[in-house]
């Protein structure tokens, strides 16, 4: 199994959504982030002095896969998540020890 | 006949009350632009402040503030007043009411101490936006004891109750000097000894803003003081109980309106022109500024000359604004601005609407308010800082004052089942 992390722009979340549920993922957890990449951040205004906001709003996605929907899964992030601008995000893939369906104690791909 | 003059009494009176009501809201609008003009972490600590202040004004001018300020008849000379002793309860004798003629009182005594007393709590609030954030709650309760009791009333004895001002035909409708810059005055001096808020002004004299963190709640707050207003200067005529005083009454509601209006638009636009945005929170700024500025004579001039003089007002809070910033003067709410800078304009402007001011005599007032009342704040500020200390520790300022001072948050996010905690 596998979780893939993915860091995107916050407006892309609904097109990342519908774009995992079209092959088959069954979940994704989602949090509001703040961080900085190369973007670096942007100068805001207030009452008359500027100010750099150096962390931006981004949208961390997590999904728990069976192995053989990876490639698929991060295809269809960058592919929704693309806008060919700075600040598009990342993916991270990492391995899956184990995971639990708390209400039927499944394990392992059954849980996902 | 005589039931008309209890007539007029009665509805003298109501509309006494009746404005001193709208003013007394002005303290939820000051709490609500300045909750929402400074961090979250300091959300508790300034309604308390806010709140709490208008009691202790209250209880300070029924014990001897209003003594001092209307002494009548028992003033000592024409500076200093005396002390004249707790609020009774006489008022005035119908027989009196219905003699008529020139003296014969017509409104009621307590309604007119319930109407001067909202006005020494409009002072006292425009102090406690301009040292938030890191002053001790205790520190700015004993102050406000001082000043409510007697550095507000001294003044306000000079002008409204009869004193050496008034004399020289200094010209104050409803305070823009004896209200508003007396405010900013001692505000003023409390920030100079209290100093900017940790981290604003960085080692080479970079500007580093805080924004506020709530809009919405400074919005409101700024339409709260506007709708106030109305009573702040609509029942400054004192009477609305025929045809010229009622005529006078609506006068001064549309010039107070329409101040604020031209100080809004005013401040939008210089914002606009200066930074490329239009900066909300220099909006409000504007529109209180245009009401400060129209509140020492709000009756003379035409609603077009209002306009320009409120929008006049607008255009000098943004400069006073950034220039206060510039001179490192810490101010999260611009209060120093609109109620001391705008209100030196309005006393000014009073020479300009009103043919029977004298500018020579507006600026003796003018300088006679700002003087004392900062010289009085320095040194009580001053005092309560070498005895309790006025500033919370950097570790507390850190927190936020909410938890250091009350010991609450305004914003407990994470509550578990048990109430509280997580």
């Amino acid at each position: 199994m596998k979780l893939v992390t993915a860091i995107i722009k916050p407006f892309k979340l609904d097109d990342v959504r519908e774009a995992l549920s079209e092959i088959g993922v069954q979940g994704v957890t989602v949090t509001e982030v703040k961080g900085f990449g190369r973007q670096k951040g942007h100068t805001e205004l207030y009452r008359g002095a500027e100010y750099v906001v150096d962390f931006l709003p981004k949208v961390k996605l997590e999904v728990a896969i069976n192995d053989d929907l990876t490639e698929r899964v991060i295809e269809a992030i960058s592919k929704a998540a693309n806008t060919g601008k700075i600040g598009d995000g990342k993916i991270f893939v990492y391995t899956l020890d184990q995971a639990i369906r708390i209400r039927t104690g499944e394990t392992g791909p059954e849980a996902l | 006949m005589e039931q008309l003059l209890e007539l007029s009494y009665a509805l003298d009176t109501f509309y006494f009350l009746m404005t001193g009501a709208l003013v007394m809201w002005m303290a939820a609008g000051f709490a609500m632009l300045e909750a929402g003009l400074v961090r979250s972490k300091n959300t508790a600590e300034i309604l308390t402040k806010n709140i709490a202040l208008f009691a202790v004004a209250c209880i300070m001018y029924m014990l001897i503030g209003y003594g001092i300020m209307y002494p009548g008849d028992a003033a000592v000379n024409s500076w200093w007043p005396g002390l004249h002793g707790i609020l009774g309860t006489t008022d005035h004798e119908v027989a009196a009411v219905i003699a008529g003629g020139e003296g014969a009182p017509y409104y009621s005594t307590l309604s007119d101490f319930f109407f001067q007393m909202v006005f020494v709590a409009t002072a006292m609030s425009v102090v406690s936006g301009a040292i938030a954030e890191r002053m001790k709650l205790w520190a700015f309760m004993v102050f406000a004891v001082v000043m409510t009791g007697f550095i507000y009333p001294m003044e306000g004895y000079w002008k409204w109750g009869g004193g050496f001002l008034n004399v020289m035909d200094f010209k104050d409708f409803a305070g823009s000097g004896v209200v508003h810059l007396c405010g900013a005055s001692a505000a003023l001096a409390g920030v100079l000894l209290l100093g900017a808020r940790k981290g604003k002004y960085g080692p080479n004299g970079e500007i580093h803003p805080i924004p506020g963190a709530n809009l919405p709640l400074a919005t409101l707050g700024t339409f709260i003081l506007w709708l106030g207003w109305f009573g702040f200067n609509g029942g400054s005529e004192l009477k609305i109980s025929n045809v010229t005083e009622a005529n006078a009454v609506a006068m001064v509601f549309v010039n107070t309106n329409m101040a604020a209006a031209g100080g809004l638009v005013a401040a939008a636009t210089v914002a606009r022109l200066l930074f490329g945005k239009t900066d909300l929170t220099m909006v409000l700024n504007g529109a209180l500024a245009g009401l400060v500025a129209i509140t020492a004579e709000p009756l003379t001039g035409s609603p077009l000359l209002s306009t320009i003089i409120g929008a006049i007002g607008g255009v000098l809070v943004v400069f006073s604004i950034l220039g206060l910033d510039k001179l490192k003067i810490d101010d999260p709410v611009g209060a120093i601005s609109v109620h001391g800078v705008v209100g030196m304009w309005g006393l000014i402007a009073v020479a300009w609407s009103n043919p029977e001011a004298s500018l020579k005599v507006q600026l003796i007032g003018l300088g006679t308010i700002f003087a004392w009342v900062f010289v009085t704040s320095f040194v009580t500020w001053f005092i309560i800082k070498m005895v309790i200390g006025i500033r919370v520790s950097p570790e507390e300022e850190y927190e936020g004052v909410d938890l250091g001072e009350c010991g609450v948050e305004a914003y407990p996010e994470f509550t578990g089942n048990r109430g509280s905690g997580i």
